[in-house]
């Protein structure tokens, strides 16, 4: 059995149908790469996986948990995939520690010692030990994103995704966090990423998944995608004529 | 004819104050818990809870403070419910502050970016968590000087409780006046005691605002 388990997915926003039937299995310690123009759904399909949208029709289920549209079943699934998001969307109001121990405390009841001590390996992991006790708002997006990463790990997910997590960020800060997201690759870490950075999804990532007009057009692996592309409409968006 | 010293007419007035204060109190704390349910309420996933609470706010922000208070006053006593002026005057200014402290709060939640609920959502965390956690206190922040400027429109709507009998600063000034023949230095001392009241209070906002610096800090 798959990890993840997306069966015949469909999404529709109003009349506008953004996902048409997407399957797609991850396996344990794959890392996937969604690439595809905006406005293909691979954002959409990212976040229906995490139940932050709703679906239309089809199944998802990660490690056994169904997605289904209440509270309980919310948060068993989310218990078992992180998200991180394009804009980070750490809270201000927190300091660096506080971001990372807040829903071990809240949601798994850890208790405080234990949630910081979690909190301060991960934050070792993602390099940011030295600021536990910074605000976001004193911090590089590099580095929010590098907190974000850590917040996501503490809850000890199985799978993350991660939502065009480098597309905010000044070219200068994208190496950092990419360097991050290659170490928890290499660590086994499930991954699914929507990315426009081509050559990290070459050089780490095990599939290719190119999404074109609410389907998956073509997918694979890195060098078989990229480098003969099977499809006219990856080979437009890939360049290649 | 019995002489008033200007002493005498300020003591009996500063007296009444004390009954504007503790109205303006009573208003502003009750007001404060209805307005807090109205705003979960507002922003509850029920259809059935957000339409309630949106046409009790229309209701009470569309009708005159005044009329709601003589339908609190006379309108129970059709009923054979023999209301005192007192409770009247309270029940009325707390459903009136809940009213307008309900939306201006829904104002500052709605203000906190979708993504600070994403985010929560996303690590596990049920709706209730996520407003205390993360929500509401940073909406608090935004809050905190349009609550405080609105406590001045409190106090100067416990004034239409004199005519419903309640026995207050502005009802003060009435019966003072009466007994003076004065009203020129009576309603310039109870318009000084007013203002002595709600100019801290705007100030206050004002500084408030400064400091939590508002505009800069929100992202």
């Amino acid at each position: 059995m798959s990890l993840i388990e997306i069966t015949d997915v469909r999404k529709s926003f109003g009349s506008n149908e953004v996902l048409k039937g997407i399957d797609l299995d991850v396996e344990p310690g794959e890392v996937i790469a969604i690439i595809g123009k905006s406005g293909s759904g691979k954002s959409t399909l990212l976040r229906c996986i995490n139940g932050l949208e709703t679906i239309s029709k089809g199944s998802i289920s990660v490690a056994g948990a169904q997605l289904m549209d209440d509270e309980v079943h919310l948060k068993a699934l989310r218990l078992k995939v992180g998200m991180i998001f394009q804009q980070f969307n750490l809270f201000p109001h927190l300091t660096v520690g506080g971001n990372v121990m807040l829903s071990q405390m809240v949601v798994k009841k850890t208790p405080r010692p234990v949630a910081e001590a979690t909190a301060r390996k991960m934050l070792e992991r993602v390099g940011l030990s030295q600021k536990f006790d910074a605000y976001p708002d004193e911090l590089s997006g590099g580095q929010q994103q590098r907190v974000a990463i850590a917040r996501a790990l503490a809850m000890q997910p199985i799978a993350l995704l991660c939502d065009e997590i480098t597309s905010a960020l000044d070219p200068e800060l994208v190496a950092e966090v990419l360097a991050v997201v290659r170490e928890l690759a290499a660590e086994g870490m499930t991954l699914l990423m929507v990315t426009h950075e081509m050559k990290f999804a070459r050089d780490v990532c095990s599939r290719v998944v190119f999404m074109h007009e609410g389907r998956v057009h073509e997918a694979g692996p890195p060098g078989e995608v990229f480098t003969n592309p099977q499809t006219p409409e990856l080979k437009q968006f890939l360049g290649l004529h | 004819m019995i002489e008033f010293t200007t002493w005498d007419i300020l003591r009996n007035l500063l007296l009444a104050a004390r009954w504007t204060v503790v109205l303006s109190l009573v208003s502003f704390v009750g007001g404060g818990i209805v307005g807090l349910v109205l705003l979960f309420l507002r922003i509850s996933k029920r259809k059935s809870a957000r339409a309630f609470a949106k046409y009790y706010i229309e209701l009470f922000q569309g009708t005159p403070l005044l009329m709601q208070l003589f339908i609190a006053f006379f309108g129970l006593g059709l009923f054979g419910i023999d209301v005192p002026a007192w409770l009247a005057a309270g029940l009325a200014l707390i459903l009136w502050t809940a009213a307008f402290l309900g939306e201006i709060w829904r104002g500052c939640v709605e203000a906190i970016g979708k993504g600070q609920w994403e985010a929560s959502a996303s690590l596990g965390m049920g709706r209730l968590q996520q407003m205390r956690f993360v929500i509401l206190p940073q909406a608090m922040r935004i809050a905190v000087p349009p609550t405080v400027g609105f406590s001045v429109q409190v106090i100067k709507g416990t004034a239409l409780t004199s005519i419903i009998g309640f026995v207050e600063l502005s009802k003060a000034g009435t019966v003072v006046t009466n007994a003076t023949f004065q009203p020129f230095t009576v309603y310039g001392l109870v318009a000084l005691i007013y203002f002595a009241l709600c100019w801290p209070l705007s100030k206050s906002s004002q500084i408030l605002e400064r400091k939590l610096n508002v505009a800069h800090r929100n992202h």
